[in-house]
């Protein structure tokens, strides 16, 4: 089986670390990895901010990239997302190339879930406390919500109940920038509900850097980390 | 106070956040506490059959409303209601002042409506020097504070009961740690003399049968009923959206629509109006008139896209789940509908450059999306207005060449390797307070920070 691995643009400048770590978990579970040079964003930026033409070039040319590929894995929630909800929308529903990339695109928890069927990795998290967040896209637009927690706990972590861990983090892409604000008070919600844990992670880089921002300018918080890099301490013997 | 347009969200919002934080935690209890209710009442019925019924009666409706509204005013009329045909909101006001005149109005009694908040009805009629009393609790508080409403079903929940309890004190003498019945019971002896003295009254309308002609009214405290019935005239203002093909429809709507509100089964009065007291009738008013309005509804409705919000019931259900309306309650967004729903319509019935920003006032989080007890696609609407916004020209020019800018490099990708690589070097604290599209981001967060090499590289260099 063969994966090619999509970093995503926040995840190849800002989790590149987390980046590698999917690697290494998708080779432990024997899967061989490549990484398609040609490679560069989603396209979801500007999608969402309503650039429905430079979002379009962004999914051609991503699809372009990818349209060999046996499965497509990202460390990243709402850009897989992206491509298995808008793509087709984009980029023509009956283009039959496009229809099936969007069957082989998969969030990593996701795929190693419901492709490898991981469920007790490792225990390396052993009597770790973990808070999980989930990101919207992978929660509502995926309907990936077991995966992550049970990939967690097959690594040995208590992965504590949050009642902010369905909520959104305030992120939203250009939202974070334009109504700064009131994403800011979302990322407070979720911080000031956080129960104490020793740390935080979530599939998204943006969810993580908004997370993690807003923490660090306000002095507070656990150690927040890309849920990649944490299963792979997980399955770390 | 009252709502100054949709225009100024973003300065209106901070100072809400800066300016009454208790507030923003006031809306987050009762919003809670409203989708926790929402969901033990959907955890007893097959909520997704209802859901989907829901929707397509109202698709099915949505799409032959001519029809629906003809058989609507052919049935009224048949019931002994007068009907009226309001294009705009001037035309709903310019009907009420001639039945105000015509009966020589001197005091009027107002049920709930959102829809009469959207027309303004209140100040219109004080500038004709009718006295106009809201009669709903939380209505009634707002009113007595002068504050517009915040939410389309709770519309004083940005209040806490020590607010209202320091309200009462100072108009109703009551006791300052006054329990909330006493408050009610404050409430209630004030509005009962104004339902006697009233001359008209005023309503909205939840669902409007047009089989039967039936306006039908949801309520819990009893002062719809009175409102509707004690008065000698009952004026009901129904957006044309509000109709439903028949009776049978509307017992299944009311269900649905209080599951959805607050989780009650059903509200604790349903109004059922026929028009005017017959004969053999010992109460009710001499008249009704029922005023169907329009007012930028068609608008939506010829949208291949935002057509689907037309099917709202105005429950509140995705204020109450939405993270972004529950860091500020209503009053942020500048006019009657808040949250997403109110950013989805408000291009349609305000146009959409009077409606900026609040397409963009959402994470697309889609939360929303998961409680609509009518389905409406709200992330897919908001993502529509916004393109729509981008075509017209309604957007940021720096984030339009900045985009333009990205989009090209992302399709170069040594391009845009060589200008990832280049944050390092760019330091984003600097950076991104010079950018006006980051500066908001670095106000209220710290810089991310740039991994010291960039995934392809590592992948390059080789991994172990």
């Amino acid at each position: 089986m063969r994966v090619s691995l999509f970093a995503t643009c926040l995840g190849n400048e800002f989790y590149a670390d987390a980046c590698a770590d999917a690697v290494r978990l998708l080779r432990h579970f024997g899967v061989e990895v490549d990484v398609p040079e040609g490679q560069t964003c989603c396209g979801q930026p500007a999608f969402n901010s309503g650039h429905q033409d430079e979002a379009r070039r962004m999914a051609r040319h991503t699809h372009q990239v990818f349209a060999e590929s046996e499965y497509v894995v990202l460390p990243s929630g709402s850009c897989a997302g992206m491509m298995r909800s808008f793509y087709p929308e984009l980029l023509g529903t009956d283009d039959a190339s496009v229809r099936s990339l969007t069957t082989r695109t998969y969030e990593l928890a996701q795929f190693l879930v419901q492709v490898l069927g991981v469920d007790a990795p490792g225990t390396g998290l052993s009597g770790r406390v973990v808070a999980y967040h989930h990101g919207c896209h992978a929660l509502r637009e995926l309907g990936v919500r077991d995966e992550p927690v049970a990939l967690l706990r097959g690594c040995g972590a208590e992965v504590i109940a949050w009642e902010a861990d369905e909520e959104c983090c305030g992120f939203g892409g250009l939202f974070s920038a334009k109504l700064p604000e009131v994403s800011a008070a979302m990322a407070d919600r979720k911080l000031d509900t956080l129960p104490t844990v020793d740390l935080l992670t979530s599939a998204d880089g943006g969810c993580l850097m908004q997370l993690s921002g807003r923490a660090t300018h306000r002095g507070v918080g656990p150690p927040i980390r890309h849920l990649a890099s944490v299963l792979w301490e997980g399955v770390g013997s | 106070m009252s709502f100054t347009g949709p225009g100024r969200y973003r300065e209106e919002s901070a100072k809400m956040l800066r300016d009454k934080p208790e507030m923003r935690h006031s809306v987050t209890q009762a919003t809670r506490t409203f989708d926790d209710h929402r969901t033990h009442a959907f955890g007893q019925v097959d909520g997704e059959r209802w859901r989907d019924w829901a929707r397509d009666v109202k698709t099915h409706l949505l799409s032959n409303l001519d029809i629906y509204l003809e058989q609507a005013e052919e049935s009224l009329e048949r019931n002994g209601a007068h009907v009226h045909w309001a294009e705009t909101g001037a035309d709903a006001l310019a009907i009420l002042e001639k039945i105000v005149e015509d009966n020589d109005v001197k005091r009027v009694v107002k049920a709930k409506s959102m829809l009469s908040e959207e027309l303004a009805i209140n100040a219109h009629l004080e500038s004709l020097g009718v006295s106009v009393f809201e009669t709903d609790l939380g209505e009634y508080i707002i009113q007595l504070l002068g504050e517009p409403p915040s939410h389309i079903v709770g519309p004083a929940i940005h209040r806490s009961l020590d607010d209202c309890r320091r309200l009462f004190h100072e108009h109703f003498g009551t006791p300052l740690d006054a329990e909330p019945d006493a408050l009610a019971a404050a409430a209630r002896i004030a509005l009962r003399q104004e339902f006697l003295a009233a001359d008209l009254g005023i309503s909205g309308g939840n669902f409007l049968a047009a089989d039967t002609g039936t306006v039908a009214l949801i309520e819990n405290e009893g002062n719809i009923r009175l409102s509707t019935s004690l008065p000698r005239i009952h004026v009901a203002f129904v957006g044309i959206e509000k109709l439903v093909p028949t009776l049978g429809d509307v017992a299944g709507f009311v269900q649905l629509t209080t599951r959805s509100a607050t989780g009650q089964p059903i509200g604790n009065y349903v109004s059922l109006i026929q028009g005017p007291r017959r004969e053999d009738e010992p109460d009710g008013p001499e008249e009704v008139h029922v005023v169907l309005v329009d007012n930028g509804r068609t608008n939506l409705l010829a949208d291949d896209t935002a057509w689907e919000a037309l099917r709202c019931v105005r429950c509140g259900a995705c204020l109450n789940i939405c993270p972004v309306y529950r860091q500020t309650g209503g009053h942020a967004y500048g006019w009657p509908y808040s949250g997403p729903i109110g950013a989805i319509i408000a291009p349609g019935l305000l146009g959409l450059e009077k409606a900026m920003p609040l397409p963009h006032a959402s994470s697309l989080c889609g939360a929303c999306v998961d409680v609509c007890p009518v389905r409406i696609p709200i992330p897919e609407i908001l993502v529509h207005w916004r393109e729509r916004a981008v075509e017209e020209g309604l957007v940021p020019l720096a984030e339009t060449v900045g985009l333009k800018a990205y989009t090209a490099a992302a399709e170069r990708p040594v391009v845009f390797g060589a200008a990832g690589a280049a944050l390092r070097y760019a330091p984003l604290e600097l950076g991104g307070r010079a950018l006006p599209i980051l500066s908001g981001w670095m106000q209220e967060r710290s810089a991310p920070k740039p991994s010291p090499k960039s995934f392809m590289q590592l992948w390059k260099e080789g991994l172990e």
